[in-house]
């Protein structure tokens, strides 16, 4: 996991937080998840103009997030898993710890009450 | 096993893990109070923590220093941003420097924690958010590599033995 995790540039990674640091953003990827849509089907689903979405999901694309295709004339917005992957799996790995410590309390909860 | 359920949100970049004690609640809320009871559960056993400071009041902060097998420390800090006794408090956790001071360059994570009575137990839920991937990728770089000298710690011992 080290060694992949060299393979991100700084550039990159900064991008990537960029990217998710927004709520439009997150949404968006949340609801590209579940399926790929055009940019006006997405657009339908937020106050903001079709344009204003037209940037989230450019600033999605250029961290990897998202991809996007030309079908017919409208253009199809789809999620990168690979990066939501690589987000998962460190997540993977912090559930480990916290996996740990949890045991760790499960032992002193067994021990007898004391008086403090 | 305690641990009864976790969920992972990528895109939130946060980690919600759900465990169930057959104690009563205020026990549970004593591994986080008292600070005797947190540092034996806080480090693992490869690295151990000592809490030096444990401010236990909204706004106030803990300190804490955890100890390698080879003698190296990684010196942490909490401070704490909400706490309803003993139903649930927030922290933010972060690293600091060998005098103690919080070492802004490095990462920040949010914890959120409830704790409230179930059937036959206790439930506890804690939520950890992070500010990015890159502090994620730090964190689990990190704690890999304490990981990796607390087993090369354990070999050491077994060659001695």
């Amino acid at each position: 996991m080290v060694v992949e995790s060299a393979l991100l540039s700084d550039k990159h990674i900064d991008r990537l937080f960029h990217a998710l640091a927004d709520a439009t953003r997150r949404d968006i990827v949340a609801r590209l998840l579940e399926r790929e849509q055009s940019v006006s089907t997405l657009a339908a689903h937020y106050s903001m103009s079709f344009a204003a979405v037209q940037k989230h999901v450019a600033v999605l694309e250029k961290a990897s997030l998202v991809g996007k295709v030309k079908r017919g004339r409208e253009q199809i917005v789809h999620a990168d898993p690979a990066t939501l992957r690589r987000a998962t799996r460190l997540l993977t790995a912090w559930e480990g710890v916290w996996a740990e410590r949890v045991a760790r309390m499960d032992e002193i909860l067994a021990e007898p009450p004391t008086d403090h | 096993m305690p641990v009864i359920s976790s969920e992972k949100n990528p895109e939130q970049l946060s980690l919600t893990l759900v465990a169930e004690f057959p104690v009563e609640v205020g026990r549970v809320w004593r591994l986080w109070s008292d600070p005797r009871q947190l540092e034996r559960w806080w480090g693992p056993p490869t690295w151990p923590a000592s809490f030096e400071r444990h401010d236990f009041v909204v706004g106030g902060a803990a300190s804490y220093r955890m100890t390698g097998p080879d003698g190296d420390t990684a010196p942490g800090w909490w401070r704490f941003t909400a706490i309803d006794e003993p139903s649930s408090l927030e922290f933010e956790n972060g690293f600091a420097d060998q005098s103690g001071e919080p070492d802004p360059t490095m990462p920040i994570t949010r914890m959120v924690v409830t704790i409230e009575a179930v059937d036959g137990g206790t439930r506890m839920t804690t939520v950890s958010h992070f500010a990015s991937l890159e502090q994620l990728d730090r964190l689990v770089a990190m704690g890999m590599e304490e990981g990796l000298r607390g087993a090369a710690g354990q070999i050491d011992a077994l060659l001695a033995a």
